[in-house]
């Protein structure tokens, strides 16, 4: 509504500019500005529509059902075979990783909405910030030390997962955080009114009332994770069969398969990089597109 | 825990349930503290378990770690260390690289930002602005791929080109041209931190005081003028912050670097010749590296970790001041 | 806050742990064997698992596809090719049951590996010999003849394009086009590097002063890097002017050409699973069977080295020491012509035997 005043505003305004020549100048000026900024857009969208496009006319040649079966062939330069044990071994991960980050990123952001008065709520909003912005590469070296070396662990499913569920933490905390911010202050009013002590209101009440929300967070850091290669390098290790052991024999993942291979000249090595790579794209931009969706539909605006 | 309660509904008073219960909400927070806390924890457990790990190396080298060029690894496994770890060419060509997909960035981001929140109707700017973060959901590994397979090939004349009629005048333009290079490292780099740096600084255009516009315009200005003298004016500190946080998407980037840059380090600047960044080496090293090596590719990686931390503790700083800025490219 | 912080970690490791047992609990087999021993000629059960060089991979996968589906199907066997240092990393450290390596152990290495392990002795298992080769992308080229002078000297950056006096004198009547040459080198440590610089190192009296031999040497400066084996088949490939050494069966994958080397003789031979064969005819190997192909004559290409398996001889679980066994003797016995097919050369018949001495000590003081 007043953006429509604003529209106003100008549209009047710009009338008055025309009368004097050096107004004309100033015109051409903005005109020319305007142009440049558009062009600006355009330029931002070549290369989002170069990467669909070139994955998904590389890829879909590529791919088919035995693709997503089978394993890779033992020699890269040998055409066929597929990806199963790196698609399965991405499931595996990132399964596990949700499992170990989405309670404790929830009750986390929990704290930091029901709590905002405590004294720790800032610095622990401003070090999750800081959080995000922790090179993937880094926390990779974490798990390796931590977990494959200090405990003896070895590469495998489980560090996989943990490195995963270290960068996937943050961006949970942050965006249930928004989520739960978005819970009408009456519900919780309500809720005391009805002689519910805080905890029972917080499950009872903000929990259930903020669920679809919650979803699209946990689905956003899924996307998140299932993209991340550096930090499985050194966790992960990689893998040509299905590994079902949690620890003790590396593990495969679809980021991992397709470095191995889209690094080679081999065409045949080369084409089963695009197919992992469409089929990457297709998982994370499932779960990306739909946690907006969802978000669309619970009106959690502020996510989408 | 009194304190907890002793917020403003005095209903809640009144209606409070069984003494057995009452321990049931200072536990409840107790629990949330703690799980509030963790964030902070696996932090801390970060710096203190990849430190000890590389501590070795740091007592040896000390600061020649970032000033020395002298990269020598040795292969001792019982805790000593023989090689020499200089990582400066490592630290140059992460910097460098990162400042260069700043300056292909920044402006891009600017003027992103510019048209969304200033010219673009509703009904444009919506699903224009979902494109553009869509650009972070990428996963860096299909970014390396794109780089290293789509757009070297395509560039190659173009750098050619410019290598032979700019070398001879700027040494940064030099030949020969290798099919892996800074150049296109940068440019795929500038690429993937679009999405976070044109984010920050559309939330902090996007808070300019409607007022302060209409004030312009009231004056006469036209609108791009409205736009560099008030909405860019005021937004400075954003446009800072955004960038910083874009500065350390790219210091930190691996997988898409590793694929595209050439693993060679180089401490002169050559747009069109290999390179490589604390990143890649890690990456790139790691698989093949001894005992030793490892703990100086940890040391690598805390020196990384330290740059990107600060990076972002001053970006954070700078955008906390600003408000909240939501959508996923900003996470 | 200081002390949480002190208390905390505590909480969150057992948290993690206690994650990881529960995912180790679904997850199901663990990696050990089962317990039947499995004597001879039975089925055997184990899940064996090994790591190490890149350069032979496309073989030992192969290998193992073919054993584990139709010779022992109870068997599991996965082989990370995380290159021939990290093997040896690996296998020192006590974490994989066998390692791959390009480059045989030092003594340093074995006194740290049988301390690690407590007991016995680490053997080597030279399994196929490899060839590194020359290999280029130089347009209009694909008959070329180089010697260790001219090698040592591209790979020093003192010859810089491909029309040098100095080869054009190998080359008589080949036109040689005017490209300057990007030197391609390998990013990471690795027994194809160890071998090529071995061999430097042996011809070329610069080459030994100025840079040595081992698995990762200082370079000249104004080099490329990529990683294992195909990334340097793959940095090749995409550069125009691109030469570098890589293993031969990743050049041929990778249909770049590759140079002729003039060996002892004098003789210029041209890489292959047949000459490298030849070269290392009437070696005489020392009895621990670690040794470099040096010297190499007649028609025989002089590039090449043997590639190991590396294992202990004490403190393996039963069956997986069966297994390990069963495989490699399978291999060695019958795995001659995929080892052929691939661009390996399998070992003479003399040198089989004593390979496969080597595999019944493994274990062997239990």
């Amino acid at each position: 509504m007043s953006d429509d005043a604003l529209g106003q505003v100008q549209l009047d305004h710009r009338s008055l500019l025309l009368r004097s020549e050096k107004a004309t100048k100033r015109a051409r000026i903005d005109r020319f500005w305007r142009t440049i900024l558009l062009l600006a857009v355009g330029v931002a969208l070549v290369p989002l529509a170069s990467i669909l496009g070139v994955t998904i006319y590389r890829g879909a040649g590529a791919i088919n059902l035995n693709f997503l079966t089978e394993n890779p062939p033992f020699s890269s330069g040998v055409e066929g075979g597929g990806y199963a044990p790196a698609i399965f071994g991405s499931i595996y991960m990132t399964g596990l990783a949700i499992l170990m980050s989405l309670p404790l990123g929830i009750f986390a952001a929990v704290f930091l909405v029901e709590y905002k008065r405590s004294r720790l709520a800032g610095p622990i909003r401003f070090f999750t910030d800081v959080m995000t912005g922790v090179p993937s590469v880094f926390v990779g070296l974490f798990i390796f030390s931590s977990l494959v070396v200090d405990a003896d662990l070895f590469f495998g499913t489980v560090p996989g997962a943990a490195a995963l569920a270290v960068l996937m933490l943050p961006i949970i905390v942050r965006s249930s955080e928004e989520v739960l911010r978005l819970v009408p202050q009456d519900l919780r009013n309500g809720a005391f009114g009805l002689g519910l002590r805080r905890w029972q209101m917080i499950t009872r009440v903000v929990l259930p009332a903020a669920a679809p929300g919650l979803a699209t967070a946990s689905m956003l850091a899924v996307a998140r994770g299932m993209g991340e290669t550096a930090p499985l390098l050194f966790t992960a290790l990689g893998a040509r069969q299905i590994v079902t052991s949690a620890t003790g024999t590396p593990q495969g993942a679809l980021p991992l398969q397709i470095l191995d291979e889209g690094r080679q000249a081999l065409p045949a090595a080369v084409e089963r990089a695009w197919a992992g790579s469409l089929t990457l794209m297709v998982l994370v931009l499932l779960f990306t597109v739909g946690a907006r969706l969802l978000a669309a539909r619970s009106n959690v605006s502020s996510l989408s | 825990m009194p304190s907890t309660t002793s917020s403003t509904t005095p209903l809640k008073r009144g209606l409070r349930a069984s003494r057995r219960q009452s321990l049931a909400d200072p536990a409840f927070r107790w629990f949330l503290t703690l799980t509030g806390l963790s964030v902070l924890l696996v932090l801390a457990w970060m710096i203190v378990s990849t430190t000890s790990q590389a501590w070795p190396v740091f007592e040896k080298e000390g600061f020649n770690l970032f000033f020395s060029s002298e990269w020598n690894p040795g292969n001792a496994r019982d805790g000593t260390i023989q090689g020499t770890y200089g990582g400066f060419q490592f630290l140059y060509g992460t910097i460098v690289s990162a400042a260069l997909a700043m300056a292909f960035a920044l402006p891009l981001a600017i003027g992103i930002a510019l048209y969304l929140t200033q010219l673009a109707p509703k009904r444009i700017a919506r699903p224009l602005t979902y494109a553009v973060d869509l650009l972070a959901a990428v996963p860096s590994i299909i970014y390396g791929l794109w780089g290293s397979l789509f757009v070297v090939p395509m560039l190659l004349p173009f750098m050619n080109w410019m290598s032979q009629k700019l070398g001879p005048w700027l040494p940064m333009f030099e030949g020969p041209v290798r099919v892996r290079n800074l150049f296109v490292t940068s440019l795929v780099l500038g690429i993937m931190v679009l999405p976070i740096t044109s984010a920050v600084i559309r939330e902090v255009f996007a808070q300019v005081p409607r007022d302060e516009r209409l004030a312009g315009f009231g004056l006469g200005a036209t609108r791009w003028e409205v736009m560099r003298h008030v909405v860019v004016a005021r937004s400075k500190a954003g446009i800072i912050g955004g960038s910083m946080l874009g500065l350390g998407r790219a210091l930190g980037e691996t997988i898409a670097v590793l694929l595209i840059i050439g693993g060679n380090p180089r401490s002169e600047f050559r747009l069109f010749n290999t390179s490589q960044t604390v990143a890649s080496q890690i990456a790139a090293a790691f698989k093949e590296a001894s005992p030793e090596y490892i703990r100086a590719l940890v040391a690598l990686g805390v020196a990384l970790f330290l740059v990107t931390i600060i990076v972002n503790v001053i970006a954070r700083l700078v955008v906390s001041r600003l408000g909240h800025v939501t959508g996923d490219a900003a996470l | 806050m200081l002390h949480t912080l002190n208390r905390a970690p505590v909480g969150l490791v057992a948290g993690m742990l206690a994650l990881a047992l529960v995912a180790a609990a679904c997850g199901g087999n663990d990696g050990s064997a089962s317990e039947n021993p499995g004597g001879k000629g039975d089925e055997l059960s184990a899940e064996l698992l090994g790591a190490g060089a890149s350069f032979p991979d496309p073989l030992y996968q192969t290998w193992i596809g073919e054993y584990t589906t139709n010779a022992q199907p109870g068997v599991s066997i996965q082989y990370e090719s995380i290159g021939s240092g990290g093997g040896r990393e690996r296998f020192i450290d006590q974490q994989t049951d066998f390692a791959g390596s390009d480059a045989y152990m030092s003594d340093e290495e074995i006194a740290d590996a049988v301390e690690a392990r407590g007991c016995g002795d680490v053997v080597h298992i030279p399994m196929v010999f490899g060839g590194v080769v020359i290999a280029y992308n130089i347009e209009g080229l694909d008959d070329l003849i180089l010697d260790s002078a001219t090698i040592a000297d591209i790979f020093s950056g003192e010859i810089t394009n491909i029309n040098d006096p100095a080869i054009a004198d190998l080359n008589p009547g080949v036109d040689l086009p005017d490209q300057e040459l990007t030197v391609t080198v390998r990013a990471d440590g690795s027994g194809t590097t160890s071998i090529f610089t071995t061999y430097l190192e042996d011809e070329d009296d610069d080459w030994a002063r100025d840079y040595g031999s081992g698995d990762e040497i200082e370079w000249f400066g104004d080099q490329v890097a990529g990683e294992q084996n195909d990334g340097v088949a793959a940095a090749i490939a995409q550069q125009p002017g691109g030469i570098g050494y890589v293993s031969l069966e990743f050049a041929v994958q990778q249909n770049l050409p590759f140079a002729s080397v003039i060996n002892d003789d004098d003789n210029p031979v041209e890489p292959s699973t047949d000459s490298v064969g030849k070269a290392v005819e009437g070696l005489d190997l020392p009895d621990d069977l670690r040794f470099d192909v040096l010297g190499v004559g007649g028609e025989g290409y002089p590039i090449a080295g043997a590639t190991w398996v590396l294992a202990y001889t004490c403190d393996m679980d039963e069956a997986k020491a069966a297994a390990l066994k069963d495989y490699l003797t399978w291999a060695l016995d019958e795995g001659d012509s995929f080892a052929a097919d691939l661009g390996y050369a399998p070992l003479s018949d003399a040198t089989e035997e004593l390979s496969l001495e080597k595999v019944e000590q493994i274990n062997a003081e239990g």
